[in-house]
């Protein structure tokens, strides 16, 4: 068990293409670490710089108090699950997972010994003398995940180890997971682009975008306070919704946030919490809304100065809540971040045409399809970015 | 597994009677064709194991469906005549001795550089690749001349090294060129994760990489051994009546007027039955998908 260190790592490829830019982060001894973003933002490029299956082009990566830029994967004490597992076929479960252990020549009996431990906490002990063909995907990567724990090495790199398993397979093992973790604590590098996992798992989740670290916290300052854009996009499901609005201060030094027709009351303690806002009086803010944060206004009372109206273009019941998808005349926002975010879920049709906010509303709601809704915001949990530069406004 | 089998489409598919009847009929029909075929095939390797037993008085009255007729007239004679000729029993010997090393070596060094040429980074390793396989175009008889002369000056030619060597340098370029694409096959992860577990470049080489290309190196295998058994235009130019393999033998048994098929009918069988063995012996290695449950 080790802390590990990078310090601004980056990586760039023989034909010029950079894929980490200038990476620095402190890993605690025994932290899970998750790394999140959407492909190709280098987030598996920065694990396989801390395994040493590529070669570090700029900073230093240590691993306990040891440098190990030029130290082979196989001295760094670190084990790797991989996105596709990587068992070895032609060996059994109980050799695949042995294999670490007989390569540094352990005794027959301690190897033994090991194995069959590992096999034991993660459920295999049945399957010891079958081939990997012969398993189900999720034992295949408990058996993947065994080889990792038997050798009881510093750290855990893993690589989306779950995106092969069915959705309630994924559950399961993502739980499971942090269970070993927690028993084990062993400092753990965790990639994935599921925001899900990156959320339950990890103490702390490092964002990235373009091989740039975007903003590294622990889950739920993430989901409070994104830095940027990108991170208020990218971390929670549904996603938050965008609109474009101005900072206006009456005579009387009230603030309130207009949006499209309608006029947003901004309650004290949001200027408090974001000293900055004040002086974006006059100016175009982008406003973030979560989904959970807007309710159909007729189930809440004392709603005037904090509503938005639309119709429900489409209502999706999942018992516990109705997903609503509301057009309305708020103008959209635009910025680099959202054409990011939006290239796996550009709307496409006619609603292009039209700003969609997703609401998590009541399943009290009456909400019909088709039908005009008046939407009532949380404006305590309003979240502001500045347009050009897509950063969140707070104090500074 | 975990995969559902829900688009498994089940139910019948509504299809025309010809369609049917053509459906029920072709597989069987193929069959019976491929059969016949095989048996075809096989017809002269009968005919020859049954020349083989018959005693060398009949030959004038008649072919070897004779013997089938009458049955009597097989004897195992010739072959005890074969193992007392010593130009045959040699020949034999010379055959094993040069066609073991040069499989061995060519499947041992194919292998090696193969493993380099998929997964190992080095300077200009996909020109000398194209290299390698640029030798695959230059035919056997443009080298024979210049590699006799070499051979005298290095003061080899007519032994038995100096047919193997020969066999292994023109048997490299095919098998580098077969077991590279083969071993770059390999998910790259399973190389990964060895490496990761501990694994040197050489671990790696005979712990992963040599079991799972089996079937190519097995493959491989059979082709050089089949190449340099049957061999006799590269053994009529290296050996001497020393070195000579059992091919050469049996081509100097023919003669202008006649032959002696007493000795040449069991000599061809016994050269023919030993590739077949080491094919049936290897077919097990032949088998699909030993990648099956690797990754994902």
């Amino acid at each position: 068990m080790a802390h590990m260190t990078l310090s601004h790592v980056g990586k760039v490829y023989d034909d010029g293409t950079r894929a980490v830019t200038d990476l620095s982060i402190e890993i605690e001894d025994g932290e899970f670490l998750v790394f999140v973003g959407p492909s190709g933002c280098g987030k598996t490029t920065a694990l396989r710089m801390v395994a040493g299956l590529e070669t570090i082009t700029e900073g230093e990566v240590m691993i306990g108090d040891r440098v190990v830029n030029n130290v082979p994967p196989r001295d760094r004490d670190v084990a790797m699950v991989f996105q596709s597992y990587a068992l070895y076929p032609h060996l059994t479960v109980r050799d695949n997972i042995g294999f670490g252990l007989q390569l540094r020549k352990m005794p027959k009996p301690e190897l033994t010994k090991r194995v069959e431990e590992a096999a034991a906490v993660l459920g295999l002990s049945e399957y010891l003398d079958r081939k990997p063909r012969n398993l189900s995907g999720g034992q295949r990567q408990r058996v993947a995940m065994g080889r990792a724990i038997v050798r009881q090495p510093q750290a855990f790199l893993m690589d989306e180890p779950l995106s092969n398993l069915d959705a309630k397979l994924r559950v399961q093992m993502r739980a499971e997971i942090g269970r070993l973790q927690r028993d084990l604590k062993v400092t753990t590098i965790y990639v994935t682009h599921d925001q899900t996992e990156a959320m339950t798992l990890g103490h702390r989740v490092a964002v990235m975008k373009k091989g740039v670290l975007q903003q590294i916290a622990a889950p739920q300052d993430l989901y409070d306070h994104p830095d940027n854009l990108f991170v208020a996009g990218f971390i929670g499901s549904p996603a938050m919704n965008f609109v474009t609005g101005t900072l206006v201060r009456d005579d009387a030094g009230a603030y309130s946030v207009q949006i499209g027709n309608e006029n947003i009351t901004c309650p004290a303690s949001v200027l408090a919490a974001r000293p900055a806002l004040a002086s974006h009086v006059g100016k175009p803010l982008i406003v973030g809304i979560r989904p959970e944060d807007v309710e159909d206004a007729s189930l809440v009372s004392g709603h005037e100065g904090r509503t938005l109206s639309g119709v429900a273009e489409l209502v999706e019941p999942l018992g516990s809540d109705l997903m609503v998808h509301l057009s309305t005349d708020a103008p959209a926002a635009a910025s680099d971040d959202m054409a990011e975010l939006g290239k796996e879920i550009a709307p496409v049709g006619p609603l292009a045409e039209r700003t969609i906010i997703v609401a998590r509303f009541s399943p009290r709601s009456g909400v019909q399809l088709g039908k005009p809704v008046t939407m009532a915001l949380d404006t305590e949990r309003l979240h502001f970015f500045e347009p050009t530069s897509g950063m969140a406004v707070w104090d500074t | 597994m975990t995969v559902a089998n829900s688009d498994i489409v089940t139910g019948t598919i509504n299809r025309g009677f010809a369609a049917r009847v053509v459906a029920r009929t072709s597989g069987g029909a193929l069959r019976i064709f491929l059969i016949v075929v095989a048996l075809l095939w096989l017809l002269p390797t009968f005919g020859l194991l049954i020349e083989s037993l018959r005693d060398p008085s009949q030959y004038a009255n008649g072919g070897w469906w004779y013997a089938i007729i009458h049955p009597a007239q097989l004897t195992f004679g010739n072959y005890s005549q074969l193992l007392q000729n010593h130009t045959m029993s040699s020949g034999f010997f010379n055959t094993v001795k040069i066609t073991v090393p040069a499989t061995l070596l060519v499947v041992l060094i194919g292998s090696a550089a193969g493993y380099a040429f998929a997964w190992m980074e080095f300077p200009g390793r996909d020109w000398i690749f194209l290299l390698v396989v640029g030798l695959l175009v230059i035919p056997i008889q443009i080298a024979l001349i210049p590699v006799v002369k070499l051979y005298s000056a290095m003061g080899i030619s007519g032994s038995i090294i100096s047919v193997i060597m020969f066999h292994v340098g023109f048997g490299l370029p095919f098998a580098i060129f077969l077991l590279r694409n083969y071993f770059a096959g390999i998910p790259r992860d399973l190389m990964e994760a060895a490496r990761m577990d501990g694994a040197s470049e050489g671990r790696i080489f005979f712990r992963i990489i040599l079991p799972l290309g089996m079937p190519a190196i097995a493959s491989l295998g059979i082709f050089q051994f089949l190449w340099v058994w049957n061999d006799l235009l590269v053994a009529l130019v290296f050996s001497n009546s020393a070195s000579q393999p059992l091919t050469v033998a049996l081509a100097s048994q023919t003669r202008q007027f006649g032959s002696s098929i007493d000795i040449l009918a069991p000599g061809a069988f016994l050269s023919l039955i030993v590739p077949l063995a080491v094919f049936l012996g290897f077919q097990r290695f032949f088998v699909q998908g030993v990648m099956a449950g690797s990754v994902k």
